[in-house]
């Protein structure tokens, strides 16, 4: 039996990516064509999970308090696959709900949608969201009732802020899972939120998982995108972001930031 | 103006052209969301019938965007060129299929026809061909662009070797590109989709693989995928910049959604030109593309998503771009459902882009919410090395943990070259084989533990 195996296995130490294979001739050794199916299984099922609501509400609401549940005209799992456009537009139950939840002078709706991956916010979303807090308390903000969403694409969150009277949203939501990741967590950022945004006019900090962008560094570069697209009052890609050179040798600096 | 067909005693009645395009496209997911597809099989059909009795003439004339109402439809007429269309005015879409399959059309025909191919013209005569026909038309067509090598000669077919990393970590990184160059992938490019989009973060990794390319000579360009007008930042800064990307699309609108002018394009592609890092040519812009993100941005005007797609190659075409790919199966089963949907699809693009003389190379993808696996993604990547495929990407073990989709392998390249002979860029190949990577016929050699390229990357031998 040949040695399928390459000679630079010890790198694979260094990324999760699939490298140092080895190979049967131009082909794949027999091993990781059935550990790639395993993980491709694995991907198929976290679509399909569904949201631990009442744990997530309970985790949400002990760190920014009372939380709304709202729901998109697309919950059903099969409808919200194949029609976006209705993961985009919340159900009358649900405007009727954040009409009277509006606050005046809200700088900053926090939004929890399940996206594509509610295994992603069911691990990550109450982390990020307790990481977040403090470095939210330094900017004095005021922030508008969280709410949870079902059914949610990413485009949702701006109806929600509009709705909500809030001046940004930031939506936490479940990206859609990878072989190696079915459990990534995104969030992405608008200023003046409002219905028909573009993604040119979001900022999205993506891929926050044990193995990928921790909980402290994705809360500080929030908070960063937050105060600054308040200040210059944009966001997308007029808003560039260059939090990464506040980062102490990778790491978020503390908590208190310096007065402007 | 209306079009119609008979079918029986059943008459088939089309609004515009844009309804009959879209009536007459293979059924998607995409243009059923829009509610502009078919209703029925039956009427699929009556509207191809249509369509291949229409003369071309008739698309020239019936712009399915506005022409006062997008950029791109403006620089589709206003550089159509009429001269190279006269050879196939006379021509019907059926006609003009025929014309295509034709033995007397040949790489050198369609070269000069190229200009003439407005993408509607090219959507058109795709709808009603099989994908045996887009195989054959398609590979009939030679399309040859240049940076620091060769890519799109017959016989070749390039990989962009894809080393992403969930947070950009320049030591995984640069393990992947390491992979991917022991495998004999790399010529397309080197190019790194960027987990942030901070200006600071893309520099580093240009910097990383300006690095390997000019340490070990490789006759190959680098790209990190962020926005243009970051890009553009960052070339005034004196950053290594060899190509500049940005994805774009079929209409001013949807274009104006990823933030992105014609002017931005022009500006960006002048800037880059300028900086002469090319070695053997300067095509300098690598573009994406894919069916359904006109839609996705609300931005399709009711026409249906192939033709768009064939519309952002016109946006592409302007800019004498080294690559561009379509990420077929990457945008999502709302607009491409399953595993024949994203085949059918992959192989509209590739023969759109081509015909329309764009370097065309596809990114054969799907996403875990599709309903689709390796094995169709076999199926599109062999009919396309049979179709001469400009590129394809090479992700290692075709998992993408960046971007959370399914690509092809390196592996998979060895697969198509092993199955068709395909030799790479041949400035890339002839480095290879000096490097001891691959032996005279371009076959890998057993990897040696203590290569040059694993003691940069610091492996243990």
């Amino acid at each position: 039996m040949t040695d399928l195996r390459d000679p630079w296995r010890t790198l694979s130490e260094r990324t999760p990516a699939r490298i140092a294979l080895g190979r049967a001739g131009a082909s794949l050794p027999t091993g990781e064509v059935l550990r790639f199916s395993l993980a491709h299984a694995q991907a198929r099922d976290a679509v399909h999970a569904p949201l631990a609501l009442e744990e997530l509400k309970k985790g949400v609401e002990e760190v920014f308090g009372p939380a709304l549940v709202v729901e998109s005209q697309a919950v059903d799992r099969s409808l919200y696959l194949r029609r976006p456009d209705l993961g985009r537009q919340l159900a009358e139950p649900g405007r009727q709900m954040l009409r009277s939840a509006r606050t005046d002078g809200a700088d900053l709706a926090i939004v929890i949608g399940d996206g594509l991956s509610a295994r992603a916010v069911n691990e990550h979303a109450v982390s990020l969201l307790s990481a977040l807090k403090p470095r939210l308390d330094a900017l004095q903000l005021n922030l508008a009732t969280p709410v949870i969403a079902l059914g949610a694409r990413v485009a949702l969150g701006d109806e929600i802020g509009a709705l909500l009277g809030a001046r940004a949203v930031a939506m936490l939501i479940g990206e859609r899972p990878g072989l190696s990741s079915p459990d990534s967590l995104g969030v992405y950022f608008t200023y003046a939120p409002q219905t028909g945004r573009t993604d040119a006019e979001r900022n999205c900090i993506s891929n926050i998982r044990r193995e990928g962008l921790a909980y402290d560094p994705a809360a500080f570069k929030l908070a960063w995108i937050v105060r600054e697209a308040l200040r210059r009052e944009l966001s997308g890609v007029d808003l560039k972001d260059d939090s990464d050179k506040l980062l102490e040798a990778g790491n978020a600096p503390p908590v208190l930031l310096p007065e402007r | 103006m209306g079009y119609h067909a008979s079918v029986g005693t059943t008459r088939y009645v089309f609004a515009d052209l844009k309804d009959l395009m879209a009536k007459a496209t293979p059924p998607r997911s995409g243009d059923r969301l829009s509610g502009i597809a078919a209703t029925s099989a039956e009427e699929c059909v009556a509207a191809k019938m249509a369509l291949a009795d229409l003369p071309l003439k008739t698309i020239l004339n019936e712009p399915v965007v506005p022409y006062e109402a997008c950029d791109v439809t403006r620089l589709i007429l206003d550089t159509h060129d009429q001269k190279a269309f006269a050879a196939i005015s006379s021509l019907t879409v059926g006609e003009f299929r025929e014309h295509l399959l034709s033995e007397r059309t040949t790489a050198q025909t369609l070269g000069a026809l190229a200009p003439a191919i407005t993408p509607e013209i090219a959507a058109a005569v795709s709808k009603i061909m099989r994908n045996q026909d887009l195989v054959l038309a398609a590979r009939k067509a030679e399309v040859v662009t240049r940076f620091r090598n060769t890519i799109g000669l017959a016989g070749t077919m390039a990989v962009r070797l894809q080393p992403n990393h969930p947070t950009d970590d320049p030591a995984g990184i640069t393990a992947a590109i390491l992979d991917g160059l022991m495998y004999g992938c790399g010529d397309a490019v080197i190019g790194i989709n960027p987990a942030s989009d901070s200006p600071a973060a893309i520099t580093r990794l240009l910097d990383l693989v300006a690095g390997i390319i000019d340490r070990f000579d490789i006759p190959t360009q680098s790209c990190v995928l962020t926005h243009v007008s970051t890009t553009l930042g960052l070339i005034g800064e004196g950053v290594p910049v060899d190509l500049v990307f940005q994805s774009i699309a079929g209409t001013q609108a949807a274009n104006a959604s990823f933030g992105v002018t014609l002017d931005m394009l022009k500006e960006a592609n002048d800037a880059a030109r300028s900086q002469k890092r090319g070695t053997v040519g300067d095509n300098v812009m690598y573009f994406e593309t894919g069916q359904g993100s006109a839609l996705s941005a609300n931005a399709h005007h009711g026409v249906d998503q192939q033709t768009l797609e064939a519309r952002a190659y016109a946006v592409a075409r302007a800019f004498s771009p080294l690559l561009v790919n379509s990420v077929v199966g990457f945008i999502g089963p709302e607009y491409l459902y399953d595993g024949k949907e994203i085949i059918r699809a992959g192989l509209e693009d590739h023969f759109c882009g081509k015909l329309m003389g764009v370097p065309l190379g596809v990114d054969v993808c799907y996403t875990n919410h599709a309903e689709a696996d390796q094995d169709d993604m076999d199926t599109l990547l062999t009919m396309l090395a049979a179709a001469g495929v400009t590129y394809i990407m090479g992700v290692p073990g075709a998992d993408d943990v960046m971007l959370n989709y399914q690509s092809t392998s390196f592996h998979d390249a060895l697969y198509v070259r092993e199955a068709f002979g395909l030799k790479r860029a041949p400035e890339f190949e002839a480095w290879l084989q000096d490097a001891g990577i691959t032996d005279a016929r371009g076959k890998l050699r057993p990897p040696r533990a203590d290569h040059q390229l694993l003691a940069y990357a610091g492996a243990a031998p």
